[in-house]
């Protein structure tokens, strides 16, 4: 019964709605025929010298214009203006999405307020000389020091850019090459051979062997690391969005589709992609804290970026080993409300925007 | 399908011989100095070349794969370098699949059986308390990186429940935080994919049918919504189950469970070349074959998903 009822409600408040409009519409054509009937009685009244008087153009004849003729009534409806005020409904997501961006402003504006340390500055004691290690939060370094005297407030605006940015990167490129090549290779049969195995050859080629070997001839940078972490997280997107593809290619409207010819970049972009927007977002939504973790994952593996260049992800592995220490556990705690924040806000985000994406929530 | 089943098994055979070429070629770009370990500087000219030359690295590439092939062909999957060295790497593999297969096997389980009710539940109450609830709990959990939120998991747990810190394979009630662990994450990303499925499912024609022919609410739910939203699940599956051998790095590194967690990683860093090239190659099978199962299984839930090319498809 509980589900039934809102279904009631809302049945019972669009057809009220329907019900206005209706209204309206009448009320509207009333007035018409009013005003009409008014200027048929006033015409009685006009003098030959009236009429004469009037603007000859009233009595050139209208003519045929076809596309009068063919216009009828029209929507303004918008896919993505709707979504998009189907989304900004939900309270939580707008304020979440509100202090993301402030976060990640206030991440890339931070080295240019004033009385900021410099992130890989190892700070000394101006009288002793020696390094401020493992400080606790204090007025002069909000977050600390790490453990060779380095500010950790610096250091974790700086990794918040470093990291964000890999992420964005890398979703990015995910979401691009990894829609494209899952819907081929989902849609196209022949290609689905072919891709099926390639995939199989490419995700079974352990991830540390290319990351050991790329850094055998570079040295391990913000570039190696997004090279690696793109070269394996399209594939993901593309196996996922494939079995999306899978799943709808033989339903009835792409048979129907196909009997009428169209061609399959049309069937691809206008009958499959628009079913998929919600759980692309989702992922893609996903895809940016994942980005962090797979950092985080690269640095515990010793692979990650070098402590000279922060990140979230070693600061994160940074302080989970001394989290043994009570007194030092500030030093993870900071970072990882960081990448907590970032990751609840995008979840939270991509969830609510995927839930906006269904067209028939719209109106 | 018969047919499309054995054109399946045979691609795959040559993709796992291309992974396998591949990995062996990428192996011998490793550099030289990674063989010998700390002791690189201690070692003389000679005895650097007679190690080499024991492990076949002195001959020619082409000359080390013709060998591992025809090794590999009579079923010997050699004898590891430097993990065990000198130890057959079957035996290494029979000790440590049955601990991580075990456990994950268990969380598999009990993250289905959590975590797929739990994502219905969410959708089924869209935008109510238990949805709501439900989306705490996830980004909570998801919210940590994974090798924080093992740690802690770790450290409170085991000190609110009394539980012991490292596994032992004697005592059960060291197997609950492990697999605790495990589950943890993957019943959010089952609960999170299932609510994302069924709501995707709700506003479809066949469901207002249903509603209009006055079918319950949770009858929809249950068998029609549910499903339809399993089938996108269904293809990763068969993978995640077969999967589980590969074990968990985090949790069997912080119970200190022999395993095979982490293993494939040790090995790539160690250079034993020959342990690398053995899991990659059983590690590989299972992807493939789990692959291949969840196309199955797919089709199999879902009569529209054919695989089997008809008349004027493209």
């Amino acid at each position: 019964m509980a589900a039934k009822k809102p279904l009631f409600n809302r049945q019972m408040r669009r057809i009220s709605e329907l019900d206005a409009n209706i209204q309206a519409g009448l009320a509207r054509e009333e007035a018409e025929r009013a005003k009409q009937a008014e200027a048929e009685i006033e015409t009685v009244d006009y003098t030959p010298e009236q009429i004469a008087a009037l603007d000859p153009a009233l009595f050139e004849p209208a003519g045929f214009n076809e596309e009068d003729a063919e216009r009828t009534g029209y929507s303004n409806y918008s896919y993505w203006a709707s979504t998009f005020k189907n989304f900004w409904r939900n309270k939580v997501a707008r304020v979440l999405i509100i202090a993301l961006i402030a976060v990640l402003l206030f991440a890339f504006l931070q080295p240019f307020f004033p009385g900021q340390h410099d992130p890989v500055t190892i700070n000394n004691d101006p009288e002793t000389g020696i390094q401020l290690m493992n400080l606790a939060p204090s007025s002069e370094y909000w977050f600390g020091t790490n453990a060779i005297g380095q500010d950790l407030w610096a250091r974790v605006w700086a990794g918040t850019r470093v990291s964000v940015f890999i992420g964005l990167v890398v979703a990015l490129s995910d979401l691009v090459v990894g829609v494209i090549i899952g819907m081929i290779w989902g849609y196209v049969r022949k290609v689905d051979k072919v891709m099926t195995e390639i995939y199989n050859v490419i995700s079974n080629v352990p991830q540390t062997l290319i990351l050991i070997l790329v850094s055998y001839i570079l040295r391990p940078s913000i570039t190696t690391i997004i090279i690696s972490m793109c070269m394996v997280g399209w594939m993901a997107m593309a196996r996922f969005i494939r079995n999306q593809v899978v799943i709808f290619r033989d339903r009835d409207f792409n048979l129907a589709s196909r009997c009428l010819g169209t061609s399959t970049f049309r069937i691809i972009t206008k009958n499959l992609l628009p079913q998929m927007v919600s759980v692309i977002m989702l992922q893609t939504a996903l895809a940016i804290p994942g980005a962090i973790g797979d950092e985080v994952f690269l640095t515990y593996i010793g692979l990650g970026l070098p402590t000279s260049q922060a990140s979230l992800g070693n600061l994160v592995e940074a302080g989970r080993v001394l989290m043994m220490q009570k007194e030092l556990r500030y030093q993870l705690i900071f970072p990882a409300a960081v990448v907590a924040f970032i990751t609840i806000a995008f979840y939270i985000i991509g969830n609510a925007f995927s839930d906006a994406a269904d067209p028939k929530n719209h109106v | 399908m018969l047919e499309y089943i054995a054109k399946r098994t045979l691609g795959a055979v040559v993709s796992l011989f291309i992974v396998i070429t591949l990995i062996f070629l990428l192996l011998r770009m490793m550099p030289m100095e990674g063989y010998f370990g700390a002791e690189y500087d201690k070692l003389s000219e000679e005895t650097r070349a007679s190690m080499l030359a024991e492990k076949g690295l002195d001959k020619p590439v082409l000359t080390q794969l013709v060998e591992f092939y025809k090794n590999l062909l009579k079923g010997d999957l050699g004898k590891s370098w430097i993990y065990r060295p000198n130890y057959p790497i079957a035996k290494i593999l029979e000790k440590k699949i049955p601990y991580s297969l075990k456990i994950g096997l268990i969380s598999m389980a009990v993250s289905l059986l959590v975590g797929i009710p739990l994502g219905a539940m969410m959708a089924r109450f869209k935008g109510k308390l238990g949805d709501k609830i439900g989306t705490a709990f996830i980004a909570i959990v998801e919210a940590l990186p994974t090798a924080v939120l093992m740690l802690f998991v770790q450290l409170y747990f085991s000190s609110w429940f009394n539980l012991s810190l490292l596994f032992d394979k004697d005592n059960p009630s060291t197997w609950i935080l492990p697999i605790l662990s495990i589950s943890l994450l993957s019943i959010c990303t089952y609960a999170m994919w299932m609510r994302r499925y069924m709501i995707d499912n709700i506003n479809m024609d066949y469901v207002k049918l249903a509603r209009a022919k006055g079918v319950r609410g949770g009858r929809i739910m249950f068998l029609h919504v549910f499903k339809n939203a399993f089938v996108p699940m269904a293809q990763f599956l068969p993978g995640s189950v077969l999967s589980t051998i590969i074990g968990s790095i985090y949790v069997e590194h912080l119970y200190s469970i022999p395993g095979t967690g982490g293993l494939l990683i040790d090995v790539i860093q160690r250079q034993d070349n020959t342990m690398v090239q053995t899991l990659v190659l059983l590690y590989a099978a299972i992807g493939i074959i789990g692959m291949f199962l969840g196309d199955l299984l797919m089709a199999l839930l879902d009569p529209r998903i054919s695989f089997v090319k008809k008349g004027d498809d493209r």
